[in-house]
């Protein structure tokens, strides 16, 4: 009942967020184009006067914009003011080859934009973009600062260097052009903020079951001692009720998959709960890392599929011809959707959850109309750290429940894909 | 409209080619070093634990059990004990009857043989002494006799010689 309240209330304050956002792009949109009529750099006509920085600190407080920079995917971890850790850029442009170079080299200062460009990439709100223009001077150079502009509903974002505009692309991503990306002229495989929590993830998990697993050999005949005591309900847990009910006797060949799907994911929510450095990535929430997740659910039940199974799906037994004209659709369907839904629910989860703590957070900053007012400040912090607080025990909750609904919701699948139907073939 | 310049900004929900290929190969490294180093190792400890408790169990119920049949056993063994043990004392009453039964009888026996014995050997000592009475009234007889005819024969020489050489005549012989 109280999450069911607490979902409520976040719903509106996150609607109100972003409509805010919304009205402020509007009347963004307006002056800009203003400004901007005229002005097309693939006309070659590069005058000043078009050209203009975007000063963020004229910008009136956003939180919805502040969310949307805090979930995404960056290339320097920001630690806090002006310190940023460097992470290895890996960029590849078909036209130009592969680059590699510390984001340190962008010399970042406030917002995440950096000083520099190199080989034509620039660093804007913490991600690396590139320079359209082919004429754009290799190497390092120094630029000024970076601006938008509006292609019908699309903002590209703009660097200005030597007065000049230059329009940027963004990384490529494989949503076809649909929400907002596509393919462009470069690929970003860079150990971004996500990619480093992963490797993070991976080796704070790896250490701390080597130990547990140590632990089953010094420790032979005696009780689980320390971490070994924390590790091993959980594990017998998602044996008993997850692996072994769903599976039935042939468990074993799964389980090592489940408790990976399991603790990668319970890792990587909970890494991304802690609010400062070496947490705070929102890789679970990402649809990129969730898609893979759901592939490997995907192609693990269906490579273990029995005949049972794609008997199931192709031609149902025990109904009449015309009903399988229906059903068969609909399973085959089914195949994808199931994958699908696993993928969604736990993007959808993990980011939500990032989303509203971090409007939480804001309401300081809306109350205190960006630290004009420190009554406001206070006021809002009153109500936002109780806020806040709550939503984050939440999240501890859902970070479990996640990770234990995408693993129960494959073993099912797994289950499905692999029973055997004796029993029924005895009813036909 | 304003929904698309929302979803410009929600990066998060558009697929990464970079972000896909790391998570792939992490998650596979991951996948492969766990299962390797951690979890199949543990669900091989835990399942030895399991049966080693699960035998330890069986282990005690089957030992209470062999208890529990033992003492039944035992109560048997008891019970078949006192049994025999009356067996034994009415048999060996019944033996210690017979016994005595036998050995009166043989005493009987006995006494009867010795009674019959001593009637034997009474009658023996009877027919001696009556053989001895009859000598010896033999002897008195002949003493007596003896004595009459000495004097009857008492200065009669001649008398006497012919005696004297009748009673050499018996001594020769």
């Amino acid at each position: 009942m109280k999450k069911i309240i607490i979902s409520l209330l976040s719903l509106c304050l996150l609607t109100f967020a972003v409509s805010a956002q919304d009205h402020d792009d509007h009347s963004g949109d307006a002056t800009e184009e203003h400004h901007e009529s005229g002005d097309h750099h693939a006309e070659g006509d590069h005058h000043e006067g078009g050209c203009h920085c975007h000063d963020a600190s004229e910008d009136e407080f956003d939180p919805g914009e502040t969310a949307f920079h805090h979930i995404m995917d960056v290339n320097a971890f920001h630690l806090y003011g002006d310190i940023y850790i460097p992470l290895p850029c890996i960029l590849y442009a078909p036209e130009h080859g592969w680059s590699f170079f510390l984001s340190s080299k962008f010399e970042l200062h406030e917002h995440g934009d950096g000083h520099k460009a190199i080989d034509g990439y620039v660093m804007h709100h913490g991600e690396v973009m590139r320079v359209q223009d082919q004429s754009f001077p290799k190497g390092e150079v120094a630029v000024k600062c970076f601006g938008s502009t509006h292609e019908g509903d699309k903002e590209i974002f703009q660097v200005i260097y030597e007065g000049d505009c230059y329009n940027l692309d963004k990384k490529s991503t494989w949503d076809g052009g649909m929400l907002g990306g596509g393919i462009t002229s470069y690929y970003d495989f860079s150990i971004t903020k996500n990619v480093f929590t992963m490797l993070l993830a991976l080796f704070l998990l790896f250490f701390m079951f080597r130990r547990v697993a140590k632990a089953y050999t010094t420790r032979k005949g005696e009780a689980p001692k320390g971490i070994q005591s924390l590790i091993e309900p959980i594990f017998v847990f998602m044996r008993d009720e997850v692996a072994i009910p769903f599976l039935g006797p042939k468990y074993e060949k799964y389980l090592p998959f489940l408790m990976s799907i399991f603790f990668f994911i319970l890792g990587l929510n909970l890494i991304g709960q802690i609010p400062f450095f070496p947490g705070s990535g929102n890789v679970t929430g990402n649809l990129a890392v969730t898609m893979v997740l759901a592939l490997f659910a995907f192609f693990v039940t269906n490579l273990s599929g029995n005949k049972h199974y794609w008997e199931h799906i192709f031609w149902m037994p025990g109904v009449p011809a015309w009903v399988k004209t229906i059903l068969t659709p609909v399973e085959v369907m089914g195949l994808i959707i199931k994958p699908l839904t696993l993928m969604l629910r736990l993007f959808a989860n993990i980011t939500a959850g990032h989303i509203v703590i971090i409007i939480f957070v804001s309401l300081i900053f809306v109350f205190g109309q960006a630290g004009e007012s420190i009554g406001g400040s206070v006021l809002g912090g009153f109500i936002a750290v109780p806020l806040t607080l709550f939503m984050m025990a939440i999240e501890l909750l859902v970070a479990f429940i996640q990770a234990f609904v995408f693993c129960i919701l494959t073993a099912s699948y797994i289950g499905a894909a692999i029973e055997d139907h004796h029993h029924e073939a005895e009813h036909h | 409209m304003t929904d698309l310049l929302f979803l410009a900004d929600f990066s998060v929900i558009r697929p990464e080619p970079g972000l896909f290929v790391w998570t792939v190969l992490i998650f596979s490294v991951f996948w492969w070093l766990m299962a390797k180093y951690a979890f199949k190792p543990i669900q091989q400890a835990l399942k030895a634990r399991e049966d080693d408790i699960q035998n330890s169990l069986d282990e005690a119920k089957r030992a209470r059990e062999e208890m529990a049949n033992l003492n039944a056993e035992n109560e048997k063994l008891l019970a078949q004990a006192s049994e025999e043990r009356a067996k034994i004392l009415k048999e060996a009453k019944e033996a210690k009857q017979a016994i005595i039964a036998e050995a009166k009888e043989k005493a009987k026996e006995e006494a009867k043989k010795i009674v019959a014995n001593a009637k034997n050997d009474i009658e023996n000592l009877r027919m001696a002494a009556v053989t001895d009475l009859k000598n010896q009234v033999g002897n008195i007889s002949i003493e007596i006799a003896e004595k009459i005819l000495r004097e009857q024969l008492k200065g009669d020489a001649a008398k006497e010689g012919y005696v004297k050489s009748l009673v050499d005549e018996i001594k020769l012989n």
